[in-house]
């Protein structure tokens, strides 16, 4: 093997909710083999890696155990060995293309400083090697993409270049920290893909956090499954995902939504709840006295009905032009054409007071129930601003605010606690009861669940049906997860490039994809053979 | 890039007519007549005499009337005649504006050079004794008035000690020249500077250490240290870059201000540069002279912001020379 973590215990400062970040975790890396460690926020997985970088905060202390690379105990070692196995032996790629180069430099620069840290080559020599690292992650046009800076790259662009640059001192060990999280679902594939093919070309032990199954199935060997910093089960990937032992790793991959929409009942002969027609809507930026504008279609002609208790789902990639049609829909921003209409009110002709007034009959739950809430108010002020400012009477606002949280399923305490105080699930509830506090007939939801682990995205996908039962509500639901969409949706809209490509019920949707672009993406999703053999 | 620089001139040009208006109604929205303070400093104080200075002057036409020939010399790039001191504005602005611009130029120079060099210190050892000393030190600077901590100097390096000149601009009547006459007026020029300085290196110290520490938790920090570089080379070359931009930005609003900033530290250190020129017109109600000083500070003002933006553009790259 080429690393061996044993009864490895990391201390937390004390204080925290609990001891260890990491709890007398075992496992071992071999060449030539990709280990999946899988486990949801907090479960310490991360830390594991940091670990083995030598890249632990310094809040954070080994206290027992060892990591074992190539007969030396690397918790052992001396700030200077570290800086000469780092990125030499061991290298690392991040979760977020977006933040984790640095924007000022050049992208051939990043790769050429990995030898420059180590004191390899000549500068030129440097150049040279990076250019063919470049043209060896697939770059698109590596003699510009090697000048460009990182935010003239897409995400998947950025993602081969850290790519690149793990591997330019072709390490033994290589660790990927959540890497295709960030990305698209084809761009997923494709990095999976290529991290697949490097490491068999390598021979490269690959070490690959992930909180995704999907990931899982599709790429690992061997599979650890981590709970509260402690190894819950781990084997090969065939055993934990088809004949897991341990109830949480059951629990999590019940969890994972299939794509297999359930049997539904068709709604289309209701009343319409929202009427879309013909939204267009072009965002302009620059221009001026001696400059040229850029334009940017987020959405021509798109037309779509939503019948009353139905959901209907908007799937595409990011700047597809989904979080823009939302926006019109709940006319937060204006668009240059087209109408929706709720019930038969038209949303786009009225203003002022008029408008105001329609507003509580269509609510949106966010994506980040971090920054969704306001961390200086309490959640009872949160859930009864929209109330009291549409007239209604702040005790009663507020007797009904405690009604709301227990419909969520949280204790009506927690109107008096800030957000900050609650985990992501918990705020995620916050949300739609805030949302709900308007008694509104039509909910927006854009990507509430994507920011939250697979258990608790469940529990919420779970509430929100439960919701849309009880209360008759409608709901567009946008994600780029079609596994969810598959869960939760009636019919489905495929966007791509601002335009709705393909519409129809979940069911068809997923049994025969027509549009090209539809296929693709259902075929992107990953895991499907093997999750499917799992669920 | 040529585009953007001829649309920001022609906006600054703009904003310098709109700022010359207002300054000039509000000269003369104050109390006081150049006429009154003119005719008592002959030691004539009859009528006809008051009324004979104000026609010279131009002062007894309409409001409007005085305006636009104002305006009109101004695109001319005429800044008026200075009835008190019966010379051109420009030519009495000139003068002045060396000793100026080598005052703030200087000043400027020392207090962005030691203040990110404290800045980056103070944050490379964050928590120490180190860090301590020098925020401390920055605090009481920031927070000392310019003109205290000017008297303080003249007492303690020039009267005390005697090393270095209290005031002016060069040893009057020494007839100095070539690399003495350099040497002479660095002397007079060390107190007066590093006091604008003090204050604006407190400000850049605590802006960089304050960033420096910011970028040093972003992600590609981590990214830097999984390399394998060194951690001087990781503050140097990714931290303290990144770090240096909302300080181009802050030394780019303030390199304008310095000019004003000047006033006082002029004043006390009788240095003859345009912040002496202005308290001197301000006094004397010498209304061109005043408008005139207005107009260069503004225009200094508006040169420095363009020269932040290009400088802001070759230090970041993601910023485009949009409108």
């Amino acid at each position: 093997m080429t690393v061996a973590i044993k009864n490895l215990k990391l201390a937390l400062p004390p204080g925290g909710d609990r001891a260890y970040a990491v709890d007398d975790v075992s496992f071992e890396l071999s060449a030539g083999k990709i280990l999946c460690v899988v486990g949801e926020s907090g479960s310490g997985k991360s830390m594991c890696a940091h670990a083995l970088m030598g890249l632990l905060p310094e809040t954070v202390t080994p206290e027992s155990g060892e990591i074992r690379f190539e007969g030396k105990n690397v918790l052992a070692l001396s700030p200077t060995e570290w800086l000469a196995l780092r990125g030499r032996d061991i290298a690392m790629v991040f979760q977020e293309p977006m933040t984790a180069l640095n924007p000022l430099m050049r992208i051939g620069d990043q790769i050429a400083e990995m030898f420059e840290a180590h004191g390899l080559l000549t500068p030129k020599e440097r150049r040279q090697k990076a250019l063919a690292l470049i043209r060896e992650v697939g770059l698109p046009d590596p003699e510009r993409a090697v000048r460009a800076y990182p935010h003239q790259l897409s995400g998947g662009q950025r993602q081969r270049a850290m790519i690149a640059m793990a591997l330019a001192l072709e390490p033994a060990v290589l660790v990927a920290d959540e890497p295709t999280t960030a990305l698209d679902v084809t761009t997923q594939a494709q990095i999976l893909k290529l991290i697949r093919d490097l490491q068999r070309r390598r021979n490269m032990a690959v070490m690959f956090i992930t909180h995704d199954f999907g990931v899982v199935a599709e790429i690992a060997d061997r599979v650890v499954v981590l709970q509260h910093g402690k190894v819950v089960e781990q084997g090969t990937a065939d055993d934990v995902l088809l004949r897991a032992q341990h109830p949480y790793t059951r629990a999590l991959l019940a969890a994972v939504p299939t794509l297999q929409p359930p049997q539904r009942v068709s709604l289309l002969d209701r009343s319409k709840a929202v009427e879309v027609i013909g939204l267009g809507k072009t965002y302009v930026s620059g221009g001026g006295w001696f400059r040229s504008e850029r334009r940017v279609q987020a959405a021509k002609e798109v037309s779509f009905d939503i019948f009353r208790g139905e959901t209907l789902g908007l799937v595409g990639e990011s700047g597809s032009g989904k979080s823009s049609v939302a926006r019109l829909v709940m006319r937060l921003i204006e668009p240059d054409a087209g109408t929706v209409r709720i019930g038969d009110v038209d949303l786009t002709k009225i203003g002022g007071k008029a408008l105001r007034e329609q507003r509580r009959r269509i609510q949106m739950v966010f994506q980040d129930p971090f920054a969704s809430l306001n961390p200086r108010r309490k959640v009872g002020h949160i859930i009864t601003d929209g109330p009291i400012a549409h007239g209604v009477d702040p005790a009663a606002a507020r007797k009904r605010a405690g009604e709301l949280l227990s419909l969520v399923g949280l204790n009506a305490g927690a109107m008096e606690r800030f957000p900050h105080e609650f985990s992501g699930g918990q705020r995620q509830r916050i949300g739609i009861a805030r949302a709900l506090a308007l008694d509104p007939e039509i909910l927006v939801a854009d990507e509430a669940v994507s920011a939250l682990d697979v258990s608790v995205q469940a529990q919420v996908l779970d509430l929100l049906e439960d919701l849309k039962a009880r209360l008759g509500l409608s709901m567009l639901f946008i994600t780029h997860d079609l596994r969810v969409a598959a869960q939760i949706c009636d019919r489905i809209a495929v966007m791509q490039h601002g335009t709705i490509v393909e519409l129809k019920s979940a069911s068809l949707l997923f049994a025969a994809p027509e549009h090209a672009y539809t296929r693709e993406l259902l075929s992107a999703v990953p895991g499907q053979t093997s999750s499917s053999k799992a669920a | 890039m040529i585009s953007f620089i001829a649309q920001r001139i022609a906006k600054a040009i703009i904003v310098l007519l709109a700022l010359v208006v207002l300054n000039f109604f509000l000269i003369r929205m104050a109390p006081g007549d150049p006429a009154v303070v003119m005719a008592g400093e002959a030691g004539a104080g009859d009528q006809l005499f008051i009324v004979q200075l104000r026609e010279k002057f131009g002062l007894d036409q309409p409001l409007p009337v005085q305006l636009f020939l104002y305006v009109k010399g101004i695109l001319s790039l005429d800044l008026g005649f200075s009835f008190r001191q019966q010379m051109p504005v420009s030519t009495l602005i000139l003068q002045r504006l060396p000793a100026t611009l080598l005052l703030t130029g200087t000043a400027f120079a020392i207090s962005l050079a030691f203040g990110i060099l404290f800045g980056a210190l103070a944050a490379r050892f964050a928590g120490t004794w180190a860090d301590t000393a020098i925020t401390v030190a920055a605090l009481i600077f920031y927070a000392t008035p310019l003109f205290w901590v000017a008297l303080m100097a003249i007492l303690l390096f020039s009267v005390a000690m005697d090393w270095l000149p209290s005031f002016g601009y060069e040893t009057v009547g020494a007839g100095y020249t070539g690399l003495t006459h350099v040497f002479d007026v660095a002397a007079h020029l060390i107190l007066p500077a590093t006091t604008i300085g003090l204050f604006f290196m407190a400000t850049y110290a605590r802006m960089t250490r304050a960033s420096m520490l910011e970028v040093g938790r972003l992600d590609f920090v981590k990214t830097a240290r999984a390399k394998g570089l060194s951690d001087t080379v990781i503050q140097r070359r990714h931290v303290l870059r990144n770090a240096l931009l909302p300080v181009v930005t802050l030394a780019g609003l303030q390199a304008g201000t310095l000019v004003g900033g000047a006033v006082l530290t002029e004043t006390v250190f009788a240095w003859p540069g345009i912040g002496r020129l202005m308290y001197e017109a301000l006094l004397q109600r010498d209304y061109n002279l005043l408008l005139g000083v207005f107009v260069v500070c503004s225009a200094m003002v508006l040169a420095f912001n363009l020269i932040t933006d290009l400088v802001y553009r070759s230090v970041d790259p993601r910023i485009e020379f949009a409108a």
